[in-house]
This record gives C-alpha cells, sequence and structure tokens, in this order.
C-alpha cells in the first residue's frame, strides 16, 4: 500500500473512503460481477452499514425514503447492466420529486466499454433524462473528486439525483487518497441569494390582500422550512394549502389550514384557490394535477411565485413576482419584511374571506358513507390509522386510490412523514420506501399504505424487512380492482373495466407468513380498529394487515382533467358546488 | 421567433448528448446545432438556433443554465451580433454555358470553387442564412447535385465576450 511515504488506496477503498467522509451511514444495495471489488471493499470496513435489498428498484426506493424522511442524501450501489436498469425507475421517482440521491452503478472495464461486453448497458445515456447529473469515472485519480462533486451537486440548490457509473477496473487501480476539500464546479452554481427588492415588494402585494391564499409544495419540506413558513402563514392570517408533496409542511390541525388541493383536493382549499386575490406560492410547481385547466387557474389573483429553480418560474403559470431563493430563507426575509412595514393585512376583509371559506368548509367535502358497517370503508381505516397513531407515523404509500386516502385521512402536523411518489407516481414506491424510512428511523412507528396492486410490484422487499428486522407495519386496502383505474374506467369509459380486475391474488397473510411475518386478513368493518391495534402494538415484527375494502368506493372530491377549480365533483351522488 | 444561443460548455463526453436530449425530451425545435473545441480546450462553443414563443424559449433558456455542463448561455438575439452560416454545394457543370454561368453566379456572391471535375463545380460560400438561401434559389434544382450546410454560428458586436461574462 505504501510507495514513498504515500498511501496509495485501491479505487474500491477510496470509494469506501468518500463515502465515510461523506458522513454516509448506510448503503443500500445488491452486488454483482462489476461491483465486486467495491464489495470487498465494504467487507472490510465496519462504519458504513450495507442494506441488501432483494431488487435494484428497491435500492433507489430505500434510499429515497431513508433520504425524504431525514433530509440526508440517499446512497445506492448497483452493478452494472440489469443493475443500473432496474434502478432507473426508482431513479426517476427520485428525480421528479427532487430527493436526493447519489446512485453508484457498476460498469464493464474500460477497454471493454462499447463492445457489448457481458451485462454493459450505457447507463449514462439511460439515466442522463432523469437524472440533476451524472458522471463516469474513467481514472481512478478523478473517483474521489467525482464522489465528493456528486454529493454537491445532489444535496444543494434544487435537490435531485445523481448517478456515478464506475468501470470495474477504475475499483482496482491504486491511487493517492485525499478528501478533495472544494466540490464546487464553474458550471453549477445553485442561488444562494435573492432580491431583496422582490421581497419588499411581496411584502407590499401581501399586505394588499384582501382574500389571501398560500399555496406551499414539496419545497418547503425540501428546504426545512415548514417552522417559517408555519409563522409567516399565522401573521398573515391566510388560509394555507399544501400539495400531495407539501402535505405536513403545514400542521393539518391548524384551523388556518384549508386541505391539499388539486384533483382530489378539498373543496374547500380548491375554491379559495379560485376566488383568492393575492396567491402566495412557495416551493409549488403548478403541476397539472394541482392547476386543472390552466385558463381557469386562480382568475382573479396576483400570484407572487418563490422557488429555488429558475426553470419552474413562469413555466406553467405566468406570475407577477417571482423570487428565485431558498424557501427557508425567503420566508424568514419576507416574515421580517412584513413585520417592518408596522402594518397589518386589511381585518375586516380577512374577515369576510374566512366566512366565505367557513361556507365551503360546510360542505364536507370528505364526507363518505360513514354509517354502512357492512363494508370496510377505506377511508375508515385510514380515519382509525391516524386515531390510533395520534397522527404521528411515518406514512409511506404506493399510488393510486390508497394514496389519495391516506392523504386526505391521515393529517400530516410534521414535514418529512408523508413518503410517496407524487411526480412519477410509481407504484411499487411504498414498501421499498418503508424499509429506507424504518432504517433511518428505528424506533419509530413506520406505516405502507398501499393496495393490492401496487404492493405486488416490490413486494420481493418483504425478505428485506425480515433480513433487518423492520417493523413496519403494511396497511393494504385490497378492493382486488386497481382501483384509480377502475374509478377512471367508471368515470370516463362507461364502466368498461379494461384489465383493471386483479385476478388470482396470492394469500397475503401466508405470503406475509412465508416471509416470517405476521399477516392478518380483516373483512368486517367492526375489526377494523382492533386489528390496526393489535399491529400497532406488535412493535417488534413486520404485520402485514390485509384490509378487504369496498370495492367500489372512489376518491372524491374530484376535478377533472382539464376542468377548473370550481368546477368540482363532491361525489357521485352531490354533484356541484 | 427565432433565436440564436450561444452556449459555453464543458468540453466532456456527454455533453452534447444532454444539450440534444433536453431538446427531443421537451419537445423543443432545433433548426441547427453546431459544436467545436475553443481556445479553452477545456470548453466547447455550441451555437444553437430555435424558434418559439417568447414563454417557450425562455424555458428552453433556463432549462439549458440548468444542464450541470453548461457554463456560460447567451441569447445573441437580445444584442447586435454577427450571424455566418457555410455552404458547400456540388452542381453539375457539365458545358462550357453552364460552367461559366455558374462560376458568374458564385462571383456574385462571392463565393469560391473549390473543388472542379470534368462535369461538377464544388463550391464554398458564407454568409448568413438568407443569402445562402438566395444563393441556394437562384441555381436550378436540377443541377444542384448535393448540398451541405454547416449551420449558424454567431458572435456578438462589440468587446463583450461569453467567455469574460463567464469568468
Amino acid at each position: 500500500m505504501k510507495r514513498g511515504g504515500v498511501v496509495e488506496l485501491t479505487g474500491a477503498e477510496i470509494f469506501a473512503q468518500c463515502l465515510k467522509d461523506e458522513g454516509v451511514e448506510y448503503l443500500f444495495g445488491y452486488p454483482g460481477g462489476a461491483v465486486l471489488h467495491i464489495y470487498d471493499a465494504l467487507y472490510r470496513q465496519d462504519q458504513i452499514r450495507h442494506i441488501l435489498v432483494r431488487h435494484e428498484q428497491g435500492a433507489t426506493h430505500a434510499a429515497d425514503g431513508y433520504a425524504r424522511s431525514t433530509g440526508k442524501p440517499g446512497v445506492v450501489l448497483v452493478t452494472s447492466g440489469p443493475g443500473a436498469t432496474n434502478a432507473v425507475t426508482g431513479i426517476a421517482t427520485a428525480y421528479m420529486d427532487s430527493v436526493p440521491l447519489v446512485v453508484f452503478t457498476g460498469q464493464v472495464m474500460t477497454h471493454l466499454i462499447g463492445d457489448d461486453a457481458f451485462q454493459e448497458v450505457d447507463a449514462i445515456g439511460i439515466t442522463r433524462p432523469c437524472v440533476k447529473h451524472n458522471f463516469m469515472v474513467k481514472d481512478v485519480r478523478d473517483l474521489a473528486v467525482t464522489i465528493r462533486r456528486a454529493f454537491h451537486v445532489a444535496t444543494t440548490g434544487r435537490p435531485g439525483p445523481v448517478v456515478v457509473d464506475i468501470p470495474k477496473d477504475v475499483t482496482a487501480q491504486k491511487t493517492e487518497y485525499v478528501f478533495p476539500a472544494d466540490p464546487t464546479l464553474r458550471s453549477y452554481r445553485p442561488v444562494t441569494q435573492w432580491d431583496p427588492q422582490g421581497v419588499r415588494r411581496a411584502a407590499e402585494i401581501l399586505l394588499e390582500a384582501r382574500r389571501p391564499m398560500v399555496y406551499s409544495g414539496g419545497g418547503v419540506v425540501l428546504g426545512n422550512a415548514a417552522a417559517e413558513l408555519t409563522e409567516l402563514v399565522g401573521w398573515l392570517g391566510a388560509p394555507c394549502t399544501n400539495t400531495l408533496m407539501g402535505l405536513g409542511a403545514f400542521p393539518a390541525s391548524n384551523p388556518l389550514f384549508v386541505g391539499m388541493l388539486g384533483m382530489h383536493g378539498t373543496y374547500e382549499a380548491n375554491m379559495a384557490m379560485h376566488e383568492c386575490d393575492v396567491l402566495l406560492a412557495i416551493g409549488a410547481r403548478f403541476d397539472d394535477r394541482v392547476t386543472g385547466d390552466l385558463d381557469k387557474f386562480c382568475p382573479h389573483a396576483r400570484i407572487i411565485h418563490v422557488d429555488i429553480d429558475p426553470a419552474s418560474i413562469q413555466k406553467n403559470v405566468a406570475v407577477e413576482l417571482a423570487i428565485i431563493g431558498d424557501a427557508r430563507g425567503v420566508m424568514q426575509d419576507l416574515l421580517s419584511a412584513l413585520k417592518a412595514s408596522h402594518r397589518r393585512l386589511d381585518k375586516e376583509a380577512l374577515g369576510h374571506w374566512w366566512k366565505q371559506i367557513g361556507a365551503w368548509r360546510a360542505r364536507d367535502c370528505l364526507r363518505y358513507d360513514r354509517d354502512n358497517v357492512d363494508v370496510i370503508k377505506p377511508q375508515y381505516v385510514l380515519e382509525t390509522l391516524h386515531r390510533l397513531t395520534r397522527g404521528d407515523a411515518f406514512i409511506t404509500s404506493d399510488v393510486g386510490q390508497h394514496q389519495m386516502w391516506a392523504a386526505q385521512f391521515y393529517h400530516f402536523d410534521k414535514p418529512r412523514r408523508w413518503i410517496n411518489s407524487g411526480g412519477l407516481g410509481t407504484m411499487g414506491f411504498g414498501l421499498p420506501a418503508a424499509v429506507g424510512v424504518q432504517i433511518a428511523h428505528p424506533g419509530e412507528l413506520v406505516c405502507c399504505v398501499t393496495g393490492e396492486a401496487s404492493i405486488q410490484m416490490c413486494i420481493q422487499e418483504l425478505s428485506t424487512c425480515k433480513q433487518y428486522d423492520l417493523p413496519i407495519k403494511i396497511v393494504n386496502l385490497n378492493n382486488r380492482y386497481m382501483g384509480m383505474v377502475r374509478q377512471w374506467q367508471e368515470l370516463f369509459y362507461q364502466s368498461r373495466y379494461s384489465h383493471s380486475y386483479m385476478e388470482a391474488l396470492p394469500d397475503f397473510v401466508k405470503l406475509a407468513e412465508s416471509y416470517g411475518h405476521t399477516g392478518l386478513r380483516i373483512d368486517k368493518h367492526g375489526d377494523v380498529e382492533a386489528a390496526l391495534k393489535e399491529a400497532l402494538g406488535r412493535r417488534d415484527r413486520l404485520v402485514f394487515l390485509d384490509f378487504i375494502t369496498d370495492q367500489t368506493e372512489n376518491v372524491y372530491p374530484m376535478i377533472a382533467a382539464g376542468a377548473g377549480h370550481h368546477e368540482m365533483h363532491l361525489s357521485s351522488d352531490r354533484e356541484l358546488a | 421567433m427565432r433565436h440564436i444561443i450561444s452556449i459555453l460548455l464543458e468540453n466532456e463526453a456527454g455533453a452534447l448528448s444532454r444539450v440534444a436530449g433536453l431538446f427531443s425530451a421537451r419537445g423543443y425545435n432545433i433548426e441547427s446545432l453546431t459544436v467545436a473545441p475553443t481556445e479553452d480546450p477545456t470548453l466547447s462553443r455550441m451555437t444553437l438556433v430555435t424558434s418559439g414563443s417568447e414563454g417557450v424559449v425562455d424555458q428552453i433558456r433556463k432549462q439549458l443554465n440548468k444542464l450541470v455542463d453548461v457554463v456560460k448561455l447567451v441569447d445573441l438575439t437580445e444584442g447586435q451580433r454577427i450571424e455566418r452560416e457555410m455552404l458547400l454545394m456540388k452542381v453539375r457543370a457539365d458545358n462550357g454555358g453552364e460552367r461559366d454561368e455558374i462560376k458568374r453566379l458564385s462571383d456574385i456572391f462571392r463565393g469560391r470553387i473549390i473543388d472542379v471535375t470534368e462535369s461538377a463545380y464544388t463550391i464554398e460560400l458564407t454568409g448568413d442564412g438568407s443569402k445562402l438561401d438566395a444563393f441556394i434559389a437562384v441555381i436550378h434544382p436540377r443541377r444542384i447535385l448535393e448540398v451541405v450546410r454547416s449551420g449558424v454560428i454567431g458572435i456578438a458586436r462589440g468587446d463583450e465576450t461569453a467567455r469574460r461574462l463567464s469568468a
């Protein structure tokens, strides 16, 4: 190892040392030929804990859950070829939701690149459209600085996944290791300052508001700005809505919260969007599921948009004032500017506004048929889960109806508790994400709310849960349909249920047991609470709760694609407001 | 509207594909794209001609700036600029009258004949796009054997430079 007094390390050892120097605690991965040198280096150290998943998609989702629930970057190691391609869904999921991941993919030896070698794939090319950036390391002397830069790019500015592709021979070559002091790149300068004049103008506009509205998204969670948001909204006395990605950034139990907005948002949130005269958007990107028909979006509002990504500004919606900056810092400055003005919003106007919002709230848009105890209503399961956990659990979800019900009925009071694939909508996300969350928070309660279709997309991770004794609670809302597909087919395809029915389902109880877990099947309304209590009480093991729910329940309220916020359906029999 | 965007880009493998991939992934138009190393071997210069509404071009600039390999971006359309494109054209010239006529047209457009055979001339011509279009229009289509255009390059007038702006 020593030559002329200088310690030389192999690329694989440098890899391990870099991760330690970056403060990485957990690495989610799966070994294979191209990364064997690295796995050997990991074997010979005991600082970084490697979590062995059962499929590389699971590795990326687990690292993603770890990152979303902690704010630290999630780190993944997979082999070349199929290892890399299997990881792509998880990388794209993280990209759409701006989650900081560093994904290391093995690659065939440099002299074989381009020869269609065994397990060769162009990982850089395949991941390029779904990463913040990617690097290939062709010389061991570039390895340490590249890893350092990968962490820097992934975690700064608008976060996102970064892929580092490392050919096998690079991990065998030796060089001197020095932890690079400077991770910066001349071509990458994330925003660290914002326009103070913009902040003053924002304060002016807000002070003139008679019907103010605050709309915040995932950026407030990612930017650790929940406390600032809560204080700012409180000072304004304005209603606050969160996007699907932003839930928990403003406490759901705060009376100023009007619920989630958008396609399955609350009536009061969407109507307040439609009628407000000043809209403050923070860390949100005016996604199509949020805005509905852009021509009908916030027709009366002067819009202020705060976002760290310049490309999010004026992308979908033209705004009067844009502040490009960090959610936390901008809100701190905005609050200072508002306080320094010695003015307040017009109290009388605000009173009228809240009266109107109260009338919208009184429509009780999330009402469902609570009296029907012949079937298990999925909403009832989630309401009960919320009550029994006092709203304090980490909830991961898959994608579909159960995801929307979780968002509507599990009222999040804290950020980083709601872990779901909002942008890409990846079925199969929930269970492996829960693995990452539970690894990061060993003593905490982690529930995966899922459906019988989604859970089967990454069911193999039940094995990972066993290996690491992860006491996750799986809440499977089993309606024997791909519920959201079925709902759209009912509403928009005259009930032609094309391939949305799940036939030949496994016995989930036996399946859970075969992996060494506990399974419970609940098919009576009256057993829901007892089963949840039993599962939550078993802090030592994973419990798979298979709730046989109402097959035909739909998610309401609903704005059909292409409609405006004021054109909601409250339920199948309560058409419009 | 048509925009000429000049980009200084890290001279690294894959940088070009990031730009090209961005345009196809987001459905933006590329009219032409040229790329070559600069006097600083770590940087490439890319000149890109695109078109779209102001909103779309604004997004194109922002999305390009977001690419980690982009060091500096200047929209040359915003100021006084010089644009050039090179054309190489092979034309049939197999009798005396034709050969004289093509030579004359080439001279009028300040082109140069750079290769000659018994039956063909190859002409080199530089200018802005409209000049090249005009030249192509005056040559009878049946005489044109092949046309190769370089795509547009451009530079700002005056003493402003993208390099200095990037420092």
